[in-house]
């Protein structure tokens, strides 16, 4: 698994570097990208309300959802007002976080997922391993095997002929659906629109064929206007796969949209809080709610890249996961993502909207530790550290005696971490101290 | 800019150029006056495990006529605190280091991960009102080693002489913190007779992130182990780094699984170089 996903990872990360490399704006975009948000989020609620006056006015029904029940329940009361069956959904991360697959199946409804890796991964029933490519961890002798075993086909490895397999039954399931769902990918404030972006076709059949469509999206994704679209039609898709462009770009601007003459004949958009407008409360770390999901941030990232996207338990995984984990789930329950890191950065350096992620899992270290989650012997070994810190005559009593008597112990136990040294030798190792070899070089010199 | 007739730097012609300095123009000689005293910052690592690359600094240092002032009670910079969620604990920490070192004109550090601690995470702190202005001097005036040399004292051409091949690792904090990327290769390259390879990767995290390698040890080996075969693979005798834990990691492992590389922090290459 581990060497699929980094294998997979890094290509993605050598086409965005491709691509970001082409554009010779790219710095200037991120900035502005930044700023948009920053500017959205700033004045998030005139937004939403002008958002919602728009949809309104192009036959958009909208509705408001405090948290995953709600929002859950929302999409039950709609099913049920048209008396659906069978329902296709295309990639959304928001419904996965608010957990509506099981909720519908619950509730004997039928849901396809219709993105590719999205439907092998839930073929298996898994969750996804990556924000943009779901299937990430499994290649395609996985993926062989899963369609023999589940949808009773001859194995095949040739993407080709899967691809051809997966096609037939996703067209069979959404010629029949009566509801589509999909996620959004920026909603236009000042037109009341949504704009989904995607590859293959799924999202914009599963927003056009069924009659009912439900948009499902976090209350963070709003752009004021269109001319604020184009940057973002930039960076996402060379941040996400190191494309241009995106083969689809699909926007919603009502019901049977008039110059098309096509579209369901009933959108829904649903707006969901859940524990958003919390994250919005504090100044710094609002920043992570800028996040457009393209996961640039995981493919370069080193720790992904060893543990897939599983590790983190959630939704939303890789570094910007281990931000979001804690402030959506509770500090408690998510106190340990933000630790999931090196702090290495390179996330940072990746990341289209310029969100700071390792100033933000200190930040949220620094939560966690105040809620008392600290091990109590890191806590008190810390304490103590910074104590001595404080006074210096002590700090460099205590720290001699362990010097001397580390170099009469033999190598391996002179680090008091066995983990870090059962696969690590210690090089040069030297407890004289700086200190006292300086002062005696420098009375040499004066001599 | 103090090389006397010999292209060698010394004492005297660097004490001949102040004057001139000083005679000429007043501002600048102020600026040269500082910039030739810089004081000593020891982070933990280097002062109780490495001390060679630390006083292999002092020497270069000394060696380009830099006048070394070395605090006394210094102790430590409370990155691992910080890093591990204890804030507010090194709170006392910061105000010490503030106090000892803001009344100095400069400040030089063999540690990326510390200066960038003190230049930009200070920020994070609930320090004393009276000391915020001094934290704001202390910003500008605190130096990593090779920047201290490139960027202020404007030394590209030690003139050393190191035969052998090198790569360079490039540690996070370093790069992406403080964005020094180009000032250790211009110290490299100035040396003759080296080999310089680019391993594949340069900038990709050793693992070792503090207590992180201790917490997530198989994580932070495995990602060692990646570092450790684009160091081998660049076929450089010599991974060359500018932060000691980073080298402490990484030597670990290739010591251990005995890979031919070793690693020198660059103070240790340049000293060498010139044969300090
Ligand atoms: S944090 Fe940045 S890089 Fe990561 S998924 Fe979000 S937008 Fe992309």
């Amino acid at each position: 698994m581990r060497s699929a996903v980094s294998r997979a990872a890094s290509k993605a990360v050598e086409k965005r570097n491709r691509t970001a490399g082409e554009y010779p704006y790219w710095q200037t975009m991120r900035e502005q990208a930044h700023a948009v948000k920053r500017r959205v989020m700033e004045n998030l609620d005139d937004f939403l309300l002008q958002f919602e006056e728009k949809c309104r006015e192009n036959g958009i029904r909208v509705h408001w959802a405090q948290d995953a029940e709600e929002a859950r329940e929302t999409v039950g009361t709609i099913a049920a007002e048209h008396g659906v069956k069978q329902v296709v959904k295309s990639k959304s991360l928001t419904t996965e976080e608010i957990g509506l697959n099981r909720y519908l199946q619950k509730n004997q409804i039928e849901v396809t997922e219709t993105d590719l890796g999205e439907y092998i991964v839930q073929l298996l029933d898994q969750i996804p391993s990556h924000l943009t490519a779901p299937a990430l961890h499994l290649d395609r002798k996985d993926i062989g095997r899963v369609f023999h075993e589940k949808l009773g086909v001859d194995y095949t490895e040739e993407p080709a002929e899967l691809l051809a397999i997966a096609r037939q039954k996703l067209r069979k399931k959404m010629l029949n659906a009566d509801m589509g769902i999909t996620g959004v990918n920026f909603a236009i404030a000042d037109s009341g629109c949504l704009c989904v972006v995607e590859n293959e076709a799924n999202a914009r059949l599963s927003l056009g064929v069924p009659d009912v469509h439900v948009a499902v999206m976090g209350i963070e994704k709003i752009i004021p206007s269109f001319s604020e679209l184009d940057t973002f039609l930039k960076l996402l898709p060379a941040s996400a796969t190191g494309q241009k462009q995106t083969v689809y770009v699909d926007v919603v601007g009502g019901p049977l949209f008039p110059a098309i003459g096509e579209g369901a004949r009933n959108v829904h958009v649903i707006i969901l809080d859940n524990g958003r407008s919390r994250i919005l409360a504090d100044p710094q770390l609002r920043e992570t709610l800028f996040c457009i999901r393209c996961g640039a941030c995981l493919n370069i990232c080193p720790v992904y890249r060893q543990i897939g996207g599983h590790a983190y338990g959630w939704v939303y995984m890789g570094p910007i996961g281990a931000c979001l984990i804690p402030q959506y789930n509770g500090i408690s329950a998510g106190r340990h993502a933000p630790f999931i890191s090196s702090l290495c950065g390179a996330c940072a350096q990746q990341c289209p909207v310029q969100i700071s992620i390792p100033h933000h899992l200190t930040r949220l270290r620094y939560d966690v530790a105040k809620q008392g989650y600290t091990a109590w012997w890191e806590r008190y070994a810390l304490k103590l550290h910074a104590f001595l810190c404080r006074y210096p005559l002590l700090y460099r009593a205590l720290t001699w005696f362990p010097g001397k008597l580390q170099q009469l112990l033999p190598g391996d136990m002179r680090f008091p971490a066995p983990g870090y040294t059962r696969d690590r030798a210690l090089g040069r190792f030297d407890s004289k101290g700086f200190r006292r070899r300086f002062l005696k070089m420098q009375r040499q010199q004066d001599l | 800019m103090f090389q006397n007739t010999y292209g060698r730097y010394d004492k005297t012609s660097l004490r001949f150029t102040r004057f001139l300095f000083k005679l000429f123009l007043n501002e600048t000689a102020e600026k040269v006056d500082n910039i030739v005293k810089a004081a000593l910052f020891i982070p933990c690592l280097s002062e109780h495990l490495y001390p060679e690359s630390a006083l292999n600094m002092v020497k270069v240092l000394q060696y380009l006529g830099v006048d070394i002032d070395y605090v006394e009670n210094q102790t430590c910079c409370g990155q691992i605190e910080y890093n591990s969620g204890l804030r507010d604990e090194i709170v006392p920490v910061a105000e010490h280091f503030i106090e000892l070192f803001s009344h100095k004109p400069c400040i030089v550090a063999p540690s990326g991960s510390c200066v960038a601690m003190v230049r930009k995470f200070y920020y994070d702190l609930d320090i004393r009102d009276n000391l915020k202005s001094a934290r704001d001097e202390l910003a500008g005036k605190i130096y990593e080693f090779t920047e201290f040399l490139v960027d202020v004292l404007q030394v590209t051409d030690l003139n050393g002489r190191f035969p052998h091949s090198v790569t360079y690792h490039d540690s996070c904090h370093l790069n992406r913190e403080l964005g020094i990327y180009e000032q250790p290769r211009k110290l490299i390259r100035s040396i003759s007779d080296i080999n310089f390879i680019e391993m594949q990767d340069p900038d990709l995290c050793c693992g070792f992130g503090g207590t992180f390698s201790y917490k997530f040890k198989e994580l932070s080996i495995r990602m060692v182990a990646q570092k450790c075969e684009n160091i081998s693979n660049s076929r450089a005798e010599y991974c060359i780094g500018a932060d000691e834990s980073c080298l402490m990691n990484i030597e670990g492992y290739l010591i251990k699984h005995a890979m031919k590389a070793r690693t020198l922090h660059i103070a240790t290459l340049l000293a060498k170089s010139l044969g300090l």
